[in-house]
């Protein structure tokens, strides 16, 4: 039988114009679209006990990015930021990672994920060769390991062992003039308190070897009571005591402490306490406790630093924290990049952020460079200082040397076998 | 890395000032501790629940305290405030909440608990933030401590000491001595037939869960000035607090005494002996207790 065919247009020609004419249409849109904005995705704590951090990343992020739109964004493309809550888990980090490139359609990460989670973020950057610029994890194997390195993913945060140089080589002076010889410490029990505190009393050791720890604790992360670590340390009667205790536990170790008197009878090396969220909030801060810089906006001493400090606070009501700068830093890196690299391709970008230098108010002098042989940023203000109980808290920091960093940090990267 | 340290625990057991300051130290901890368990072994002995939204009690007596302190700058009236606050909270909670799942499943009870454990957490962060706070030690106890024996002691943790054995001396001759204790011990036993005799239960019901939820307040209150204060900081007290019934008894308010100053003495001699394992001895001498007589050291049989 032959088939019948009515004369004019037919369905499947009708279907193909109607295709056809969307494509025509559509193209120029999605051209446009992307021409508009580049979407840049970021899982961070948003919920639970270190919510705060989150929050501060979110704000320095959003501070950074609105000025980099209102100077016409990333080679003409506005950013859009799709941030989420990963809660602090690794896995619902992973999960949201590649969903917010998959789905969402973002170009690039930021990652704002402490250790746990990064390293999680971290696979999925591997597994999709986005462009991700780690922003809060300070665990030094994340970029030191060879195994870890990949060409798409970068670290814009201080680092474990860069403190523990710096903060040793400031104690073992103190320890040296002031005779401190017993020691004790004092940090919470999870793998960023052991790993910070073995590398500070090995770096230590070194730098003054007759020190001797006399007496350990190991609170568990967010106890609420530390009467117990406190009156054994007492005991012990050591001249000085190393913590990395921080946050609630930090403030509430040193209400605790203080009762106690204890901040009469050693000196107190707590790396954590010059973060203003720890700062403002303990009422009757001791005077003369050590602490390294976490952010504070007196140190590095430049206008820039102290100017952006404020801006942060005028905005958002609160003192920024270390991972505020670290965020604001990635921003600032990426748009530096983007310019230079004169586009938004992530493989582009990578290639010119790989030993990148650019100005930065968090600078040591005024610049910092992602460093190209492991993708990690050096060169900001790291150093340690004495507190008082008001504003600026940390009145003189005393700046750590980056090269003796340089140096010391080759030597460790050898003993581990990273190098 | 020192696993046991027998020699320390040997020398401070032999030194007086070694003795006094780990004493009062495990005192304190455990003083504390008790104001929260008590609470959560007397709703058990009499209501037959174990409430394990009790932490929030002892939260938001922390936070109210606080709230108090920074608006009259009267220490007094902070620990009041805490203590009257989750009272009232407590009363309100039972009657609209708890009291509709009496006789129910465990589970059904467990379930609206943790719903509230939740609940609160966020009610605490949407009015205080999500950030930790201090309430700061008041001016008067800023002071150096106390010197006894060569012992160290903080004179606010000698208030804190009196405060809690005050409140135990309270509650335990009341509940013996007094007509309302009769009442609340009788509607432990049969409710049935308290209520037959013209007494009001529900109003007893809602009195003890007040009373307790004033204990864990009182406790956070008390603890504020020393502990940072977060939401979900009633957690791991609860936790605590369990395991100190489980070992004094659930039900028994001279168990939670007694299991609550124990284990503060685990704590505050347990870190020098053991520095590693010092939360695993709690919970070891908690398996020995429930190994050798389950219903706890002043628990009754369960016939």
């Amino acid at each position: 039988m032959k088939r019948t065919r009515k004369p004019g247009i037919s369905r499947r020609s009708t279907l193909a114009l109607m295709g056809a004419g969307a494509v025509t249409f559509a193209a120029p849109w999605v051209a446009r679209a992307q021409a508009k904005s580049i979407k840049i995705g970021m899982p961070t704590i948003l919920s639970g006990r270190v919510a705060q951090l989150g929050t501060s990343s979110r704000n320095a992020v959003m501070l950074e990015v609105e000025k980099v739109n209102a100077a016409g964004g990333l080679a003409g493309r506005q950013i859009e930021m799709v941030i989420r809550d990963s809660k602090g888990q690794p896995q619902e980090a992973a999960r949201i990672a590649r969903e917010l490139v998959n789905t969402d359609g973002c170009e690039m990460l930021l990652d704002g994920e402490a250790s746990s989670g990064s390293f999680a973020v971290h696979e999925v950057a591997r597994d999709l060769g986005v462009l991700c610029i780690h922003t809060c994890s300070e665990a030094s194997s994340l970029t030191a390991d060879p195994k870890q390195h990949i060409p798409n993913a970068f670290r814009c945060v201080r680092q474990g062992i860069h403190d523990s140089i710096v903060g040793a080589g400031y104690a073992a002076g103190i320890a040296k003039a002031k005779g401190l010889k017993k020691w004790a410490t004092c940090s919470p029990d999870y793998a960023y308190g052991r790993d910070t505190t073995g590398e500070f009393v090995l770096y230590l050791k070194k730098f003054a070897p007759d020190v001797e720890i006399i007496s350990e604790s190991w609170p568990k992360l967010f106890q609420p009571d530390y009467t117990e670590v406190v009156t054994k340390i007492l005991q012990a009667k050591p001249q000085a005591l190393y913590s990395c205790l921080w946050g609630g536990d930090l403030t509430s170790y040193i209400d605790q402490a203080n009762i106690y008197a204890m901040f009469t009878q050693m000196e107190v090396f707590a790396v954590n306490m010059a973060d203003y969220t720890a700062l403002t909030v303990v009422k009757n801060l001791p005077k003369g406790i050590h602490s390294g810089d976490r952010y504070i906006k007196t140190f590095p001493p430049t206008p820039e630093n102290a100017a952006w400090g404020d801006a942060y606070k005028a905005k958002y009501n609160e003192y920024p924290t270390n991972w505020s700068w670290q965020n604001a830093t990635a921003v600032m890196f990426l748009n530096e990049a983007v310019k230079k690299a004169n586009s938004t391709d992530g493989k582009k970008v990578a290639e010119v952020l790989a030993g990148l230098t650019i100005k930065c108010p968090f600078g040591a002098d005024g610049t910092v460079t992602m460093r190209a042989d492991d993708h990690t940023l050096v060169g900001y203000a790291i150093g340690w200082g004495t507190t008082i109980p008001q504003e600026p808290y940390v009145p003189d920091v005393k700046a750590g040397d980056w090269k003796a960093i340089f140096e010391l940090e080759a030597e460790w990267k050898k003993s581990k076998g990273y190098t | 890395m020192i696993l046991v340290d027998l020699d320390a625990l040997a020398s401070c057991l032999a030194s007086p000032s070694c003795l006094v300051t780990q004493t009062t130290s495990g005192l304190i901890i455990g003083m504390l501790l008790f104001l929260v368990a008590v609470g959560l072994t007397l709703i058990f002995g009499v209501l037959k629940v174990v409430n394990f939204s009790h932490g929030a009690f002892y939260m938001f007596g922390a936070y109210f305290a606080m709230t108090a302190y920074q608006l009259t700058g009267s220490f007094a009236l902070a620990i009041l405030s805490g203590a009257a606050g989750t009272a009232i909270l407590g009363l309100i909670f039972e009657r609209v909440f708890m009291s509709r799942v009496y006789g129910r499943d465990v589970l059904m009870q467990l379930l609206v608990c943790y719903a509230f454990v939740l609940i609160f957490d966020d009610v605490v962060r949407m009015i205080w933030g999500p950030e930790f706070k201090s309430m700061g030690m008041p001016a008067a106890f800023q002071v150096p401590p106390l010197f006894i024996a060569g012992g160290v002691v903080p004179p606010y943790y000698l208030l804190l000491i009196g405060v809690a054995l005050a409140a135990a001396a309270v509650l335990g001759l009341g509940l013996a001595r007094s007509r309302i204790g009769k009442v609340i011990r009788a509607a432990a036993h049969n409710p049935g037939m308290v209520s037959a005799l013209g007494i009001n239960t529900g109003l007893i019901y809602g009195g003890v869960f007040a009373l307790g939820g004033m204990l864990a307040g009182l406790a956070g209150a008390l603890a504020a000035p020393v502990r940072s204060l977060t939401p979900g900081m009633g957690f791991s007290v609860l936790i605590e607090s369990f395991i100190v019934t489980v070992i004094g008894g659930m039900g028994s308010i001279l168990g939670a005494l007694i299991g609550a100053l124990l284990i503060g003495l685990i704590r505050s001699f347990g870190s020098l002996g053991f520095p590693l394992f010092t939360e695993g001895l709690m919970y070891l001498f908690m398996v020995i207790v429930l190994v050798s007589r389950p219903t706890g050291l002043f628990g009754k049989e369960v016939a």
